[in-house]
């Protein structure tokens, strides 16, 4: 093969299809996500794909890229494309639309069902809550807050692939930020939500999660606090 | 590497699942012969001769790497889930995986 | 989920990680006994002088069956559950069935050997 072409193999089509090859020619700096635009503007207008910002922040471009879930978008062919292939397939665990394109309802319906929206006591005349960017508390949420939700972890998850009732690593990584918000009144509510095996207790520390998530965030971390906090709440009988 | 799978954790966690599946096995096996042998003084005396036998010595060995592997493995997911989130916790598969094979080969060469 | 089935999900989970601490010390001393013991071929005279008629070694080898009767049979259930077909009420029946014949097993072996030094 030509060092100036690379040759991507695509999933076309639903839980039903098959793979189609499309030869790409080979630019520096190119990511992956360039190299599916290039293919959908010049060589093939039906292919379906997701993207919006193209700079790592909206979270809607993953891919299964050579076997691994990633963000396309800042994902470089140099560092995947191992001997000029790419194989691109739509994310695992999730219900296939068409081509690259997943359903993400269930993967976000969890997060709704994990207690992940803030929900506060104050209104707009209440003053500012104080909390210093030491704060402990503070540090663990700040360290999970950065999700963008492009569903790596979840599409890696071995547990998701046996449990399909399981929450998964993004929407337990961020019911573990708003239990450590001190703003947020969800309490109970929340960890009730995210006990049990189909909740926290469910996670085995594979760590396929922390292994693929592009923000370089820990929701293995994150479980095994939920699991601390769900214990303590089940053992002084406030979860029943 | 291709293979989403191919990382120290999850190695760590399969080694887990089949160390505690061979051990769960292993363990009505142990429990019965041991059960019966005592019942009966010579055949207690037969089981321990058999027992002694090279292959058999070679078969303990590799479940005493199971046992231990469990055992250390263990210790780093109690460590994982009830203390704080550390980085030298990931180190523990290293250390898990190597006083496994040292309880083995400390096994092995006491009994050889 | 009803708040008595997640009750349930916890203890059992927190069951299996409480015996897993005791079963560390048991495991510990089990492999260093093994270790010991294997030095110069095993022998039941050794074995049963360490061990026969012995309250100390009778405890510890209860505690020890105790805990793996209640360790194993819940890691059984969430392989089962994992990677198996079984239907969950199958499930749970096999692993309350397993824990029985690992605590029966194990008291009539733990028994038997207390009972054969000694007096």
């Amino acid at each position: 093969m030509s060092n100036d072409l690379i040759n991507v193999s695509i999933w076309r089509g639903g839980e039903d299809g098959e793979y189609q090859t499309y030869q790409v020619p080979r630019l520096e700096s190119q990511t992956v996500l360039d190299v599916v635009t290039y293919i959908q503007r010049e060589l093939d207008p039906s292919l379906s794909y997701r993207f919006a910002c193209r700079v790592g922040v909206c979270g809607s471009c993953a891919m299964t890229v050579n076997g691994k879930a990633r963000w396309t978008c800042r994902t470089h062919v140099s560092k995947v494309a191992e001997g000029g292939q790419l194989t691109l397939d739509p994310l695992n665990s999730m219900p296939r639309v068409k081509d690259l394109v997943v359903d993400m309802e269930t993967f976000f319906n969890k997060w709704a069902d994990a207690k992940g929206s803030f929900k506060g006591d104050k209104t707009r005349d209440d003053a500012l809550a104080y909390i210093s960017p030491d704060d402990p508390k503070r540090k663990i949420s700040s360290a999970g807050i950065e999700c963008i939700g492009c569903g790596a972890c979840y599409a890696t998850c071995d547990v998701i692939k046996w449990n399909p009732d399981y929450l998964g690593p993004a929407a337990l990584n961020r019911a573990w930020t708003l239990v450590n918000d001190e703003r947020d009144v969800t309490g109970l509510e929340r960890l009730a939500a995210v006990a049990g095996d189909n909740g926290c207790l469910g996670c085995h520390s594979q760590q396929g999660c922390v292994e693929r998530c592009p923000k370089s965030l820990n929701p293995t971390g994150a479980i095994a606090g939920l699991k601390r906090e769900t214990i303590k709440a089940v053992l002084k009988g406030k979860l029943s | 590497m291709k293979n989403i799978h191919n990382h120290p954790n999850y190695w760590a966690f399969i080694m887990h699942r089949l160390s505690g599946l061979a051990l769960a096995a292993f363990l009505p096996v142990h429990l019965y012969v041991l059960g019966l042998a005592l019942a009966d003084s010579s055949a207690f005396d037969d089981f321990i001769s058999w027992s002694n036998t090279p292959l058999l010595k070679f078969l303990e060995t590799g479940l005493v790497v199971f046992l231990s592997a469990h055992l250390t493995g263990g210790v780093r997911l109690l460590a994982l889930e009830f203390l704080e989130w550390r980085d030298w916790q990931n180190s523990m598969v290293a250390l898990s995986c190597g006083i496994s094979i040292c309880a083995g080969l400390v096994f092995f060469l006491n009994a050889t | 989920m009803s708040a008595s089935a997640l009750r349930i999900e916890t203890y059992l989970w927190l069951a299996q990680r409480v015996s897993a601490l005791i079963l560390v010390i048991c495991i510990t001393v089990h492999i260093a006994t093994m270790i010991i013991a294997v030095q110069g071929g095993l022998s039941s005279e050794e074995i049963i002088a360490r061990i026969g008629g012995s309250k100390i070694w009778l405890s510890f080898y209860l505690v020890f069956v105790s805990s793996v009767a209640v360790h194993a049979p819940i890691g059984l259930k969430s392989i089962m559950r994992e990677m198996s077909q079984i239907p969950t009420n199958r499930i749970d029946l096999l692993s309350i069935l397993f824990s029985l014949i690992i605590g029966v097993l194990g008291i009539r072996a733990a028994f038997g050997l207390y009972g054969l030094g000694g007096a």
